[in-house]
């Protein structure tokens, strides 16, 4: 556990508060994305244009068509505006087709460039990060925050359109009849004005229904992975009884939310129609007067009947905007965020080792200041195994951590046939060796995959070979469909024992030259366990092995033991040399067999 | 339709805010459809009868009537929303209740995944349901439906030839949007699996870098993003053809209306404002029809949502209460296993269990021997019945565990489970999360019982330490002792302890098998072990293979015959002795 907060991200409820409505940073970079694919844009915005232009001019073609009706009486004039709106509705369909596509083209390109970006960063991320941020915590950047992106690119997308439709319907009303305009328009203040005040609370409220949801599915998420400790523990009634309070609050904010959003409904029709009214009760006058075309009234009422819908859309999308300011900020966080362990910038491949490991001075720290290692010289064999033994927080992880390089050593050096671990590749390094975790990980594929993990030129014979080798072959096929059995998550269909043998197989397929192994022995059980001490010992034979020892088998099969305490070499040496030392290795062994013979 | 019917009755619970949302729909689509009407024929009276009386009535009318669509509008939404949200609601609990009380042998087999999206997506597509086809298509049905009646009395040849596009429009959108819905599920799965890759890649970001499999990741993703990419394009594409060929049938029609009734009119058989209604109404026509595509899509929708919900709702837990079952009371822990076979899925399964007999006296310790599948985890779990028995009976203090209510059998039976859960919440309340109302004092107690006390105590926040996603902050060994702890608050009179001291470093074990010393007194313990202390101190070992129960005894009686747990003593646990003394597995370093 490393409680230091540096390297931390924030949390999604953390930064849940008010974003800005535009931030410069964030438009700048996202529009970086946008530049690989700029020619789609150069050709979606005149396609946009147009669609605008055409969409807004079919009012106006109806007016020329009803003038020639009523005011030149004229067929002939009536057949072309007739023609001219079919014609301008398949220039609308043709344009308003393309530049979706387009756009949709240009946006997800947008997107997936992002996710990848973000995943490939996040490989190059070292542990220490893994360390400070939970996998929750950054998967909701990767998925929720870049959904925010896309909710907002199409909503840039759709409030550009409609920026210009009602830009295009003002200057259609004011190119008609400017009084009768000016009169037609006068509800638009009214109805910002609303929207704005409106929208203050509907924010509010919105923010409150997702905050409702992110607590209901915690909740479920956690009952329906836990079920088994709340049955064992009889808490289902406590739990339901909490999920329904979860579940109230959600069901009250989204009426709330309900609420005023049909608050709004009123509102925009009463000032539609008083919009109309007002248009139809003076220009209707006006027309009399022969001040005004009645084909006037009838163009003013249709651009009217298509006037609220942008506004509204306008002012709602407000939030969106601000939401996705944040979803940007912290997409570019997790980017911005520096892996601790890199290549070098000169950094050689690891030419094929003997597996010659020493470790030369070598101090760490996880936190500056508080040092979990300090100073340790360890030199190892080609061939060797090493059992390294200590006390909880002797440092045993730490040294097999460094050696795998997810971490940099704070002093000192460790080299591999002399090759200092910085001065090469990671992936060099990581080829050449392997790794078994105490808690297997397992990913929900076939057993087959699992062992193969990425080696995928492993031919089957090899697998299997490799599952025989640690014991694991017979209850493999025992499974369902053998070693196409799909694991479940994490493993969950098989026994920790069983996973722990999965995840060994994986290791001897990797056939490393150097073998670091977090001994996972303690619960494979005992008739498991008699063979997989039996293919330990010939799979480490060959190999340059580190083992963080729980067995005293595997001690005193050890060629050497390295004593750890509080980040110090103590002693060295075999089980012999150092129970004959009477130094604390025999101290603390001979304490335990007292201890062992009074609890037995 | 079944499906749907049973949906239907869902919203029907409420009859009262049914009815009312329909009143209001009806009412608001009556006024939406007379608006077009006062403006054609405010158009006529400034064209035709040139009153300025009747046009300020006609402006006044044409004012009320959007106050009135306005104010029903405000309740067919709001109610709607509170129907479908309740509806939803509804449903989110009862699937909780169900999810909470389904036996073990359900959980085997469903993904956490899977259930989410049923108790999330589901649910929405039901709500999605009720609010767009319950009431919403009443609206569009109503609308289109209106209107084609008001225009038909005005003139039956050009209203048919402005109205002949409906049908094909409507058929042309539900087609799409069924095709949109195909693909946003494909769109929705293959999000899931980008799901799953970046999950997996993160919980064992250890193993991949150790492994150096960065770059078969990387692949792995972006060939699953580029997926989603195209897929959401494709999506995409639908939305566009569809959304830009209702413009072009909505302005085909608005050409055609004024080409044959702009001649009409020139002939003297319509009046203008009559033309003008027609070219108003198709205005208003524009977003029922566009909505059909919805409203169809969400009857799939809310079929195929509701048949995963009810799949859910309709499971009845093979282990339940039967009925008349009785409370246990508090037993004194005889247990005995009477000829128990037992296969998972209903007994349908595999042999899992095969006549296993034995009985454990109160205050008595049964330790179980076995290879992984042996079937050691499969007895204990019978016992708290996670699964029931297929043949056989198990019976405590002589009641058959079948006869009793399952919460006073688990009151009774404490467990530790192998894969420790923890909650995210604080230390504290993991602990006392069988016994949420337990004074702290006693927490602590038993924390301290569970050798958990003093690393608690060296946390800047103590008990209060907040333990977020599966305890990641803890180690292995810090996870076992507080479900132990866990267990110990319970004070049962059986306990279970699942493999539970496997990960534990050898000091602690040893101090924790002193204090379960203490806590075992007067308490039968079934242990799952695989250590050497434990199984000498156990009054009974049973040595499982392949789910029989090969050898029995205590260990003394065992070691002396030949067998497989003489095999396995000589194997493991004799060169195993005792562990190496300083080693603390699971207790990573640093902390």
């Amino acid at each position: 556990m490393h409680w230091a907060m540096h390297g931390r991200l924030g949390s999604a409820l953390e930064e849940e508060g008010l974003g800005k409505l535009y931030d410069h940073q964030v438009v700048i970079r996202l529009f970086k994305y946008v530049k690989p694919n700029w020619r789609l844009a150069a050709i979606s915005i005149p396609l946009l244009l147009v669609n605008t232009a055409t969409s807004v001019a079919v009012p106006w073609l109806v007016k020329i068509g009803i003038d020639s009706l009523l005011v030149s009486r004229s067929l002939h004039l009536l057949g072309q505006a007739a023609l001219a709106l079919l014609a301008l509705a398949l220039i609308n369909f043709v344009s308003g087709y393309f530049h979706q596509l387009t756009l949709a083209k240009l946006s997800q390109g947008v997107l997936y460039s992002l996710r990848s970006q973000m995943f490939h960063h996040l490989q190059r991320l070292s542990v220490s990060f893994y360390d400070r941020n939970e996998v929750g915590r950054v998967m909701s950047r990767v998925q929720n925050d870049v959904v925010q992106l896309q909710e907002f690119l199409s909503v840039m997308v759709l409030s550009l359109a409609d920026l210009l439709s009602l830009v295009g319907i003002v200057a259609a009303l004011l190119l008609m009849n400017v009084p009768l305009a000016a009169i037609a328009l006068a509800v638009i203040p009214v109805l910002f004005g609303v929207m704005v005040v409106w929208q203050r609370y509907a924010r509010r409220s919105f923010m409150e229904v997702r905050r409702a949801i992110a607590l209901v599915n915690t909740d479920l998420q956690e009952n329906i992975s836990g079920v088994r400790v709340i049955q064992s523990l009889s808490r289902e009634n406590t739990n339901i009884q909490r999920f329904d309070r979860y579940n109230a609050q959600h069901l009250d904010a989204n009426i709330q939310a309900g609420r005023l959003s049909a608050a709004v409904l009123p509102v925009v029709e009463v000032l539609t129609a008083a919009s109309m009214a007002l248009v139809v009760g003076v220009g209707g006058v006006m027309s009399m007067n022969g001040a005004l075309a009645v084909s006037t009234v009838i163009a003013f009422v249709l651009y009217i009947q298509r006037f609220f819908d942008p506004i509204r859309n306008l002012t709602m999308q407000y939030t969106q905007v601000q939401r996705a300011m944040v979803s940007g900020t912290r997409i570019f966080e997790l980017l911005d965020t520096r892996p601790e362990v890199q290549d070098a910038p000169e950094a050689k491949e690891l030419p094929p080792v003997r597996g010659e490991i020493r470790f030369e001075g070598v101090r760490f720290a996880y936190t500056p200041g508080v040092e979990v290692l300090k100073g340790i010289d360890i030199h190892i064999r080609p061939g060797e195994t090493v059992a390294l033994v200590g006390a909880t927080g002797a440092g045993k992880t730490t040294v097999t951590a460094l050696m795998a390089r997810f971490y940099d050593v704070t002093a000192g050096r460790i080299t591999v046939d002399g090759y200092d671990i910085r001065d090469v590749t990671r992936a060099s390094l990581a080829r050449q060796m392997a790794m078994v975790l105490q808690e297997p990980f397992l990913y929900s594929a076939t057993v087959k995959e699992n062992i193969c993990f990425n080696r995928l030129d492993a031919t089957d014979e090899q697998v299997v070979a490799a599952a025989e080798a640690v014991g694991a072959h017979e209850f493999i096929m025992k499974l369902p469909q053998g070693y196409d059995t799909v694991l479940q998550e994490r493993g969950q269909n098989l026994s920790m024992g069983q996973r722990q043998l999965v995840s060994f197989a994986r290791a001897l397929l990797a056939d490393p030259c150097i073998l670091i192994l977090d001994e996972a022995t303690a619960s494979i059980d005992s008739g498991t366990e008699a063979l997989v001490q039996e293919a330990l010992r010939t799979v480490l034979r060959a190999r340059t092995a580190i083992v963080i020892a729980h067995r005293l088998s595997t001690v005193r099969n050890a060629d050497r033991i390295v004593v750890l305490d509080q980040g110090q070499v103590m002693e060295e040496g075999t089980h012999q040399d150092l129970l004959a030392r009477g130094g604390r290795y025999a101290d603390l062994y001979r304490t335990y067999f007292a201890a062992g013979a009074t609890a037995g | 339709m079944r499906v749907l019917g049973r949906v239907t009755a869902l919203a029907w619970r409420h009859p009262v805010p049914f009815l009312l949302a329909y009143l209001c729909l009806l009412g608001a689509t009556a006024f939406a459809l007379l608006l077009p009407r006062l403006l054609g024929s405010a158009v006529d009276t400034a064209f035709l009868a040139r009153s300025e009386g009747r046009l300020v009535v006609l402006a006044l009318l044409i004012v009320l009537v959007g106050a009135m669509r306005g104010l029903l509008g405000y309740g067919q939404t709001y109610l709607g929303e509170w129907l479908s949200q309740r509806v939803a609601y509804e449903l989110r609990n009862a699937l909780f209740q169900k999810l909470e009380r389904l036996s073990f042998g359900f959980h085997d087999q469903q993904q956490t995944g899977n259930l989410m999206s049923r108790a999330t997506a589901d649910v929405e597509g039901v709500r999605w349901f009720v609010s767009m086809g319950l009431l919403r298509a009443g609206q569009v049905v109503l609308l289109i439906g209106g209107a084609a009646a008001l225009l038909f009395l005005l003139d039956v040849k050009l209203t048919a030839m402005a109205l002949a596009f409906i049908p094909f429009a409507a058929w042309r959108t539900t087609v799409i949007a069924r095709a949109m819905r195909r693909i946003w599920t494909q769109v929705q799965q293959l999000t899931g699996e980008l799901t799953t890759v970046l999950q997996e890649n993160l919980t064992g970001a250890r193993v991949v870098r150790a492994f150096g499999a960065e770059e078969f990741e990387k692949r792995k993703f972006d060939a699953t993003a580029r997926e989603v990419a195209s897929t959401s394009v494709e999506a995409s594409r639908l939305q566009a053809v569809n959304s830009s060929q209702l413009t072009l049938a909505f302005t085909a029609a608005t050409a055609l209306v004024l080409w044959f009734g702009g001649r009409q009119v020139l002939a003297g058989t319509m009046t203008p404002g009559e033309l003008a209604q027609f070219i108003f109404y198709l205005t208003i026509l524009a977003m029922p029809v566009r909505m059909t595509g919805w409203v169809v899509n969400s009857l799939s929708r809310g079929v195929s949502s509701g048949e995963r919900i009810f799949e859910v709702l309709d499971t009845r837990s093979p282990v339940r209460d039967r009925p008349g079952a009785h409370d246990l009371g508090r037993v004194h822990g005889h247990v005995r296993f009477e000829n128990v076979s037992f296969s998972y899925n209903d007994g349908t399964g595999p042999p899992v269990l095969r006549d296993i007999s034995f009985e454990a006296r109160p205050g008595q310790v049964v330790a179980l021997v076995g290879a992984p599948g042996s079937g050691k985890s499969t007895v204990v779990h019978l016992i708290p019945r996670f699964y029931d028995v297929t043949r056989g009976r198990v019976t405590i203090d002589g009641t058959d565990v079948r006869d009793v209510t399952l919460a006073s059998l688990r009151r009774n039976v404490g467990i530790a489970l192998q894969d420790v859960f923890l909650f995210s919440a604080s230390i504290r309340e993991n602990v006392a999360y069988g016994r949420p109302d337990i004074p702290f004092a006693q927490v602590v107690e038993a924390a301290k019982l569970a050798q958990l006390h003093d690393f608690v105590a060296t946390l800047p926040q103590g008990y209060e330490t907040h333990v977020g996603e599966r305890g990641v902050t803890l180690s292995g060994g810090q996870r076992q002792r507080l479900a132990i702890a866990r267990v110990l608050l319970l004070g049962p009179p059986i306990l279970i302890l699942d493999d539970s001291t496997s990960s534990v470093d050898a000091h602690t074990e040893h101090l924790l098998r002193q204090a379960l010393a203490e806590v075992m007194k007067g308490r039968t313990t079934f242990v799952i072990a695989n250590r050497l202390t434990t199984l000498q101190s156990a009054d009974l070992v049973l040595v499982l293979q392949d789910g029989e129960t090969v050898q029995r005894g205590t260990h003394a009686e065992l070691v002396q015959q030949p067998g497989l747990y003489q095999d396995v003593y000589r194997l493991q646990l004799l060169p195993q002795e005792e562990r190496v003394p300083m080693s603390a597995p699971g207790d990573g370093d640093g902390s």
